[in-house]
């Protein structure tokens, strides 16, 4: 088909425009990055900008605030690529001593460089900072490199070059094809090959279809979505418009949810200039293929996250799963066949489009292609978004891009893919992590939620922490999810009081059982997994909670016990005295005691005793 | 030609053609599985998880929503199905207020049912704590809501939103804390439900129920003082039987009298005899309304939920609803004013009872515009089952009892009375007697079959008055009304009569009738048993029913007259704006 857009022409000329800034300053201007201050590093940087008179070797400086870098914890984040160099935990404060010393007189600042917490030096850029420097980042690419909010500098990242080719050839089924080939699984959770769900959709084209980025990311501490949202909206509507050409669907709704305020505002943004350029809108680039984009913005239910769930949301529906089949491949939104992808998913279309199946098929393990954003966190020392190839391991996300166990504490276990995932322990260090070998460990990729636990972590307290966030999710449409998990969260709740019984742990395994069999949709189903896979791994730990009544991490208050040691006690009454509920006797000089029915195990004493003499039971 | 397929059942090859699930299929293959949420009306939910079977290559998956396919080899009772289903039972258990033997359901209550079945001794998971406890919901006239026994398997959400398109109830807030609410959580007597009782027509247990009058009807009976007249609806007869394990359909209209009189009732009529009387003064209206061309179509006014929808969603137009009181409430005041005086009573000392297929007749015995003086007329209504259960409580053998007949005058009527009781009843009958008032001429064949049905809620028939083409729609639920409704604001109406009733496929449906989960044969059977009925009376056009014309002679002077006017026709109320539009 011929188009009426040469979009190499558009991208020349883009690249022109970016050339003509002068010095690019990148400021993270992703929602962790805003709220650590960098709008006001911005208006700092442009400030100092306007006036400028004299640079080293540029006439010119264009502070350009991005999407998300990813190391959010080091935030606000300032990248010069020109310089090679780029500065963390930036403040206002700091922007002038960047400008004069660094930008006009070419002397890095080294206070504001990254600190290798291994060798304790300062590393000036991006390369050789250890969380950035094994990372291969394809769907995340842009976002941290471009003005998010500029549809110019998108163009000039090859931004919508893959649906003008796409548009030109005019063969949905090459399309579908290559992104079979490529071996691109939903990166949402469930890892179904994308090129399958599209060729089923597409099986039913003719009427009326619709295309649904689902962008209702609900794991707690996941945000691999939110920053493509933010950081590279143009590549999300080039995915979708891709997928819509190939499945034959004109209509499509982005699923966004509300608390992602600048996601929404930058995807507004970005459709409206995308129908302006026509790269949206009725005869995309003088084709024949029309594509309308609408935003829908979720109430933040976690279960709005599943397919049939979103679905029913969009019509006006109280977000309730529905039964599969029929699959929205066949009776979608509305009733009409559906197509619905992850955020992530479309991300990689454009990429794998561009360069090929056989490009992104070389990534990763045999059965998963590609690469893979995590949120990784926890007790490591680099914390923030990440991404890397399938079939990167445990040990090297956790001790190269993490920097280690943070503060010196002992790894312990991951939980791996959020509510729905499981724990992975020292055992599955060096298996290479894909969406087949999770499952057989007894996790899943899920979204990508990745929290490092150390010997710290009380295992029964997480999977206490995550049913309850799962119980509270739960749409309470089917009984063994909605009351299952109740149960299953009272029964960890009794355990984590030090009142369990052994009959209670067979009774949670299982019910834990029956609501992974029996639940209507994913979230029931997957729910009893952190429970399932800590009782597969630590099991002694639940024991001890129940044989014992010792919480062997010395999390659990119920079962904590504050002793003073008599032999160590010099009777210094420091103690007794920063006791808040006077629950310490003893005269002075001889030994002290704790009443342990008023101890309100608050360690107050313990953390103040000069002679170490107060411990932990 | 069916396009027939297989399947298997736990090694049975079974056939299927177009069943819309795997339930079905079962089912038709003369086996089960046990459902709380699935019934047939309505859109399966898939949410019980009773259901659940094993596919082979496709694993756990609920029956009711998984349609069949060629080739699936399905197990019922495996290991995994049987695990879910009991854990299923336990945790709606430990959840659930279990004072069965108090509960209104007891008997048959489905949770009860599967609990006795499936061999639930024990209940490991702890008890509904007393803070999770929600107060008990008896602000409407016509049912008893009460959360604590609700498994929220979203029957009764369903039932209002897909036969009412009303959506009164509806699921609330998430997780443990899930409830199904009247909208915004107001009280049942205070949103705008039209208390047809299909919600607790379709719930499996004790959470929605019909609010009982049993206790204040025996206090009439066994009070010396009072004289207890009683009237029965058309649809109650072909179906209370089922409560004694008679066949849907039997009519038990003999055995019925005899019974009520057991019990202490002192006369017995029939609501037939006012289903006559109404259909003289509806008929006579439609016939004035064809001439002067004002306020058509004629809605029919039989059907309380109706009436209640159009106050409340459409009171634009109250206009075109038939002014004609429901055969119930013409016949309390007839019994009202000549009664006292031919049992030499007070008034106070006469109580009027009904025995209805409907809940909403509750509702609609205690309306304003049926006061008079301060009292209304019919003092208390009774459901079928209330009724099958006073049966029960007295010690009647139903299925013994001699049948014996009703008290006259007010206990005779024709056919056209008789199939008021399934939908498209009261425009048979108006048709009948409009066309011989129209014409002075005999209708010679008074079967107007394209009007009868169970399964099509809408149907459109023309008919020829000498000449004169009208048509005739017979729709119900009242989201099939709805869509008429429609029409006529669009202009697109064709129709000149409307009747409608609330329940899917009209009284015989009834929320007051006895229960029953897969009720579409059911329903068929009660209609049957009304047209054979009518089928065998001698008079089948209410214009011809003596006691109807010795009433008017007596009484009334003629139909539409000012006496007529003033004890059978009604006023409407605007519910938004609370004024009463007096349609002349």
């Amino acid at each position: 088909m011929a188009l009426n857009i040469d979009i190499k022409e558009e991208q020349k000329r883009a690249l022109e425009d970016i050339k003509q800034q002068g010095l690019r300053v990148l400021v993270c201007a992703g929602t962790g990055c805003v709220a650590n201050g960098s709008l006001k590093v911005i208006e700092k940087f442009k400030e100092l900008g306007a006036n400028v008179g004299v640079l080293s070797e540029y006439d010119k400086m264009t502070t350009v605030p991005t999407g998300c870098h990813g190391f959010c914890e080091q935030g606000v984040l300032v990248v010069i690529p020109d310089k090679h160099v780029t500065y963390v935990k930036v403040k206002e404060k700091d922007v002038e001593e960047i400008y004069e010393s660094h930008i006009k007189n070419n002397k890095p600042v080294e206070r504001l460089m990254y600190v290798d917490p291994k060798t304790h030096e300062h590393v000036q850029d991006d390369e050789h900072i250890n969380f950035y420097a094994k990372q291969t980042r394809t769907a995340l690419k842009n976002c941290g490199n471009i003005n998010a909010e500029s549809i110019d500098e998108a163009i000039a990242v090859r931004g919508y070059e893959a649906l003008a080719n796409v548009l030109k050839e005019n063969n949905p089924d090459a399309v579908i094809e290559t992104i079979e080939k490529s071996g691109l699984r939903g990166r949402g959770g469930g890892g179904f090959p994308t090129g399958r769900k599209w060729k089923f959709t597409a099986a039913n084209r003719g009427g009326k279809s619709y295309i649904v980025c689902n962008g209702d990311e609900g794991d707690p501490g996941a945000f691999m979505d939110r920053s493509v949202m933010e950081g590279d909206p143009h590549k999300l509507l080039e995915g979708m418009a891709i997928a819509a050409f190939a499945i034959g669907a004109d209509e499509g709704y982005i699923y966004v949810r509300a608390e992602y305020p600048l996601a929404i505002k930058r995807l507004r943004k970005a459709i409206k200039d995308a129908e302006e350029r026509n790269f949206l809108g009725k005869n995309i680039m003088g084709s024949d293929f029309s594509l309308d984009i609408h935003i829908k913005e979720g109430a933040g239910a976690f279960v709005c996250g599943e397919e049939t769930a979103l679905i029913a949301s969009i019509e006006g529906e109280r977000g309730m799963p529905r039964p599969k089949p029929p699959f929205p491949a066949n009776k979608g939104l509305f009733g009409r066949p559906t197509l619905i992808n992850n955020v992530e998913t479309l991300a990689n279309v454009p990429v794998i489009m561009l360069n090929g199946a056989d490009w992104f098929a070389k990534m990763g393990t045999e059965t998963s292609k590609g690469t893979k954003t995590f949120a990784l966190t926890g007790d490591v020392n680099n914390t923030g978004l990440i991404e890397v190839p399938m079939g990167t391991t445990l040990r090297e996300i956790v001790f190269d891009i993490g920097g280690g166990m943070r503060d010196g504490k002992k790894f312990k276990a991951v939980q791996i893919g959020g509510p729905s995932g499981g724990c992975l322990t020292e055992e599955h260090l060096d298996i290479p992590m894909d969406y087949d070998n999770l499952i057989k460990a007894g996790a899943m990729v899920g979204s990508g939620g990745l929290v490092v636990m150390s010997d710290k972590t009380c295992i029964v307290e997480v999977a206490r922490f995550f049913m309850n966030f799962t119980q509270h999710e739960s749409c309470g449409k089917c009984v063994p999810c909605r009351e299952g998990t109740k149960n299953m969260l009272k029964i960890l709740e009794k355990i984590v009081a030090g009142k369990g019984t052994m009959e209670d742990l067979e009774l949670l395994e299982e019910l834990a059982h029956a609501v992974k069999d029996g639940s209507l949709c994913g979230l029931g189903k997957t729910a009893p997994n952190p429970v399932l896979s800590t009782l597969k791994y630590f099991r002694d730990e639940y024991i001890a909670h129940i044989k014992d009544k010792k919480c062997p991490a010395g999390v659990c208050t119920a079962m904590k016990k504050v002793v003073i040691m008599e032999d160590l006690c010099k009777g210094c009454t420091k103690c007794a005295r920063t006791c808040p509920v006077g629950a310490i006797d003893g005269t002075v000089k001889n030994p002290h005691h704790i009443n342990q029915d008023k101890c309100i195990k608050c360690e107050a004493c313990l953390k103040n005793c000069p002679f170490k003499a107060i411990v932990l039971e | 030609m069916t396009d027939k397929k297989t399947l298997f059942i736990d090694g049975k090859e079974v056939e299927f053609t177009d069943e819309p699930n795997l339930l079905e299929v079962i089912r038709k293959a003369g086996m089960n599985v046990p459902t709380f949420c699935y019934r047939p009306d309505l859109t399966s939910f898939g949410a019980c998880r009773m259901c659940v079977v094993e596919v082979e290559g496709r694993g756990i998956q609920s029956s009711c929503t998984m349609p069949p396919e060629a080739g699936l080899k399905i197990h019922l009772n495996t290991d995994r199905t049987r695990r879910i289903r009991k854990t299923v039972l336990e945790l709606l258990l430990a959840n659930h207020d279990r004072s069965c033997l108090t509960c209104d359901k007891s008997g048959s209550c489905e949770l009860q049912q599967y609990a006795e079945e499936y061999g639930i001794k024990q209940i490991r998971y702890p008890d509904k704590a007393d803070d999770e406890y929600l107060p008990v919901d008896d602000s409407s006239p016509s049912l008893v809501r009460d959360p604590n026994k609700c498994i929220l398997c979203g029957a009764c959400v369903r039932a209002c939103t897909e036969f009412q398109g009303h959506s009164v109830l509806g699921f609330a807030n998430r997780g443990s804390k899930t409830v199904v609410q009247p909208m915004n959580g107001r009280p049942l007597g205070q949103v705008d439900c039209v208390n047809c009782g299909q919600c607790a027509a379709v719930c499996p247990t004790g959470a929605l129920t019909i609010k009982s009058d049993i206790e204040n009807v025996w206090k009439e009976i066994t009070n010396p003082n009072k004289k207890v007249v009683v009237q029965m609806a058309p649809a109650t007869r072909v179906a209370i039987g089922e409560m004694f394990g008679l066949e849907p359909g039997e009519n038990s209209i003999g055995k019925m009298n005899a019974a009520l009189r057991r019990i202490g009732f002192d006369l017995i009529f029939d609501t037939n005899f006012s289903a006559d009387l109404t259909i003289m003064e509806e008929a006579s209206e439609f016939l004035g309304r064809l001439q002067s061309g004002q306020n058509l179509p004629l809605f029919t006014s039989c059907c309380p939920a109706w009436i209640k929808y159009i106050e409340t969603a459409h009171p634009e137009m109250l206009n075109h609803l038939s002014t004609c009181k429901s055969p119930m409430s013409m016949m309390s005041p007839v019994l009202v004013d000549l009664l006292p005086k031919r049992l030499e009573i007070e008034r106070e000392n006469l109580v009027v009872v009904a025995i209805m297929p409907c809940t909403a007749k509750k509702y609609e015995c205690k309306r304003d515009d049926l006061m008079r003086n301060g009292r209304a007329d019919t003092d208390y209504v009774l459901t079928t089952q209330e009724l099958g259960r006073m049966i029960k409580e007295a010690g009647i053998d139903f299925n013994s009892i001699e049948p014996e007949p009703n008290d006259s005058p007010f206990g005779e009527y024709t056919g056209a009375g008789t199939i008021f009781g399934a939908s498209g009843g009261v425009a048979e009958a108006a048709v009948r007697t409009a066309y011989e008032f129209a014409t002075g001429e005999t209708l010679e064949n008074v079967d107007i079959k394209e009007l009868r049905g169970t399964t099509n809620r809408c149907r459109d028939v023309e008919l020829d008055i000498k000449g004169t083409k009208v048509v005739v729609r017979v729709v119900s639920t009242l989201k099939e009304a709805e869509k008429s409704l429609q029409e006529i604001k669009n202009g697109t109406a064709k129709f000149h009569m409307l009747e409608v009733m609330a329940c899917p496929g009209g009284c015989i449906n009834g929320g007051g009738q006895p229960r029953s989960c897969d009720n579409s044969k059911i329903k068929a059977e009660r209609a049957q048993g009304l047209y054979k009925e009518d089928s065998e009376l001698k008079l089948r056009k209410s214009h011809v029913n003596p006691s109807i014309k010795k009433l008017y002679d007596e009484y009334l002077e003629k139909p539409n007259s000012h006496k007529a006017h003033e004890i059978l026709h009604t006023i409407y109320k605007d519910k938004l704006t609370g004024s009463y539009k007096d349609i002349k």
